[in-house]
C-alpha cells in the first residue's frame, strides 16, 4: 500500500538576534502566522502541535492557548536541538497513520536577552554527578569529545576551525546572520580559549529567535501556495543524557539515524545535494559527518578540507551560516529545517542557492552529542 | 555546589565523606554500576549491591576550563576529566594536583576526597608509583 506522504509547505523565522520587543511565545505565533500564510493555510487547518522549550512545564499546553488552537494531536518531545528534526518524523508518521492533516512546529527563545543560558539548577538526579565539578555546559561536553577525537585521530585545532570559517563565508551570504565578517583559521585559534580545545569561535552564537515549520499531508498539497518539500525518510534516537554516559565519545547517534532515515527515503549519502548539520560547536559537524558515514571515523577533516564545505565547494552545507554564524536561539534545529526546505524550492539567488538541489539531508543534535535526529528531504 | 543525595544516591555519598569510592554491583549479571540505580541497566535485574572501588582509574578524556559561570568563576582554569575507574565504569570529575600542561588522555589517577565548600567531593590525582600499587 502507498504511504500517505508528508511535506514542508511553510516555513519562517521571527526576528532573530536579539529582541528585547518579543517573548517565547510571540516568537512561536508571528513565525508561524508567516508560515501558514506562506503556505496559503489558516491556523484554523493546524490539528496538530509540536514545539520544545523549558520555558513552560507544559510547552505545547501554553502556546496553543496562546495561538488559540485546540490540537487534535500534542507533541511537546525535548530531546534539545534536534527536538524538531524528531518534530517532522513524528508529524510525518502521524500523517501516514491518517491521525492528522496539519501539523505545526515552532520554537522560540529569548535567551540572549534574558541572559537565561547558564542559570542555576540544583545538583539533583543525575545532575549531582555534574554539576558540582563546575564544568560549562553543553560546550564541556563537546569539548571532552573533541579532545578524544584529537587523541585518537590526530585532529587538531586548525582542522576544526575549517568549520567556523566555512560557516562564516556562507553566513556572508545570508542578510540576516548575526556574524557576517570574514574569519580565518588564524583568528578561531586565537580567539579565547572557552573549554580546551575548543576556543569562542568554535562554539555557536547566544541569540534570541524563533521559527515555524507547517507539514501538510499530500492530500492538501492541491491548496498550498508553495511548492511541497516532501519528508521521504527520518530517524531519530538518544544514546545518554550525560556526557560521561555517552558510549563513544567520538561516534554520535548519527550513525543510527542517519542510516535509518536514508533507507526509509531509499537513497544514498551519494545521492545528497545539501547539507545541513547542527553545528552547535565545530566538532559537532565532524563527528556527526563522520557518523552518518560521509566519511570514516577520524577522517572528518580530509573530508571538509580545502573549501569543500565553503561556498562553490563540493559539499555545501549549512548554507545560512549555522549556528555559528547564523543564528543560535538555544535549540536551534528548526533552523535546519527551514533553510533545507528554501534550498530545495530554489528560493535563494545564486551563491547561496545550491543549483539543481533535489535532495537534502538534516541532521539535529541536542544535549551533549545525547539525542540525534536526522530528515530527508526532496522535490516533488 | 552541593550535590543532593536521594534514595538512590547516600550510600555513594556517604562512602565519599568516608573518603572512599563506593560503587554497586549486579549480582545478575556481575557488571559495575555508576550513577547508582535501583535497577541494572544492563541486565535489568539485580539486586545491585554496594562495595568499595580501588579509587583508582585512567583518564579517558579531559578539558581545562577557562570560562565558568557562578561560584565556579572564580576558580579557572581548571581540569574536567571523565575517569574509567578500575572497574569499568566512567565518571566525571576533577584532576587535582598535577601541573599544567600534565594531564594526558590514558594517565593513571587515584581518588582524593576533597571538601568544596560545605560538599564532599571525589576528585582525582596522578597515581603515585603505579607499578607499586596492587
Ligand atoms: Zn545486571
Amino acid at each position: 500500500m502507498k504511504k500517505r506522504r508528508a511535506a514542508i509547505v511553510g516555513v519562517a523565522e521571527s526576528d532573530v538576534g536579539r529582541t528585547p520587543h518579543l517573548t517565547v511565545l510571540s516568537q512561536q505565533a508571528l513565525a508561524a502566522r508567516a508560515a501558514l500564510a506562506e503556505a496559503g493555510l489558516t491556523k484554523d487547518s493546524v490539528d496538530a502541535l509540536f514545539t520544545a522549550g523549558a520555558w513552560s512545564w507544559a510547552p505545547t499546553m501554553a502556546l496553543a492557548e496562546y495561538l488559540g488552537i485546540q490540537p487534535a494531536y500534542t507533541d511537546g518531545t525535548n530531546i534539545g536541538g534536534s527536538s524538531f528534526e524528531a518534530h517532522a518524523g513524528h508529524a510525518a508518521a502521524a500523517i501516514e497513520a491518517g491521525l492528522i492533516d496539519v501539523a505545526l512546529i515552532t520554537y522560540g527563545s529569548t535567551q540572549r536577552t534574558s541572559r537565561s543560558r547558564n542559570a542555576p539548577r540544583p545538583a539533583e538526579l543525575t545532575a549531582q554527578f555534574e554539576l558540582p565539578y563546575g564544568l560549562p555546559m553543553p560546550v564541556g561536553g563537546y569539548a571532552l569529545a573533541a579532545m578524544r577525537h584529537m587523541h585518537d585521530y590526530g585532529t587538531t585545532s586548525e582542522d576544526l576551525a575549517q568549520v567556523a570559517v566555512a560557516a562564516r563565508q556562507w553566513a556572508r551570504l545570508n542578510p540576516r546572520a548575526y556574524y557576517r565578517d570574514p574569519i580565518t583559521v588564524e583568528d578561531v585559534v586565537a580567539s579565547p580559549m572557552i573549554c580546551e580545545p575548543l576556543h569562542k569561535l568554535d562554539c555557536c552564537l547566544v541569540t534570541d529567535g524563533g521559527g515555524a515549520v507547517v507539514i501538510a499531508a499530500e492530500d492538501r498539497w492541491p491548496d498550498v501556495a508553495t511548492q511541497p518539500v516532501t519528508i521521504l525518510g527520518h530517524g531519530e534516537t538518544h544514546t545518554h543524557a550525560t556526557i560521561s554516559g555517552m558510549p563513544d565519545l567520538t561516534v554520535t547517534g548519527a550513525a543510527q539515524t542517519g542510516p535509518a532515515a536514508l533507507r526509509m527515503a531509499d537513497v544514498t549519502l551519494a545521492d545528497i545535494d545539501v547539507a545541513e548539520i547542527y553545528d552547535s560547536f565545530t566538532i559537532t559537524v565532524l563527528l556527526t559527518l563522520e557518523s552518518l558515514g560521509f566519511c570514516k571515523p577520524g577522517e572528518g577533516r580530509d573530508f571538509i578540507a580545502g573549501g569543500r564545505i565553503a561556498p562553490g565547494g563540493e559539499f555545501p552545507m549549512n548554507t545560512n551560516g549555522g549556528g555559528l554564524s547564523y543564528t543560535h536561539p538555544g535549540m536551534y534545529g528548526i533552523f535546519l529545517l527551514i533553510e533545507a526546505a528554501r534550498q530545495l524550492r530554489g528560493d535563494f539567488a545564486w551563491a547561496r542557492q545550491v543549483p539543481a538541489a533535489e535532495l537534502a539531508l538534516v541532521h539535529g543534535t541536542g544535549g551533549v552529542l545525547s539525542s540525534a535526529a536526522t530528515v530527508i528531504l526532496g522535490t516533488l | 555546589m552541593k550535590p543532593v543525595p536521594d534514595a538512590d544516591t547516600k550510600p555513594y555519598w556517604d562512602g565519599i565523606a568516608d573518603g572512599e569510592l563506593r560503587l554497586q554491583r549486579c549480582e545478575g549479571c556481575g557488571a559495575a554500576v555508576f550513577y547508582p540505580r535501583a535497577v541494572c541497566p544492563h541486565c535489568f535485574g539485580g539486586p545491585l549491591r554496594w562495595f568499595t572501588a580501588t579509587g583508582t582509574g585512567r583518564v579517558h578524556s579531559y578539558t581545562v576550563v577557562h570560562r565558568a559561570f557562578g561560584e565556579f568563576a572564580g576558580q579557572t582554569p581548571f581540569t574536567v576529566a571523565l575517569v574509567d575507574l578500575d572497574e569499568g565504569v566512567r565518571m566525571m570529575t576533577r584532576i587535582v594536583g598535577a601541573s599544567r600542561g600534565s594531564v594526558e588522555i590514558g594517565m593513571r589517577v587515584q581518588l582524593t576526597v576533597e571538601q568544596i565548600g560545605d560538599a564532599d567531593l571525589p576528585r582525582f590525582r596522578p597515581q603515585e608509583a603505579p607499578e607499586l600499587q596492587k
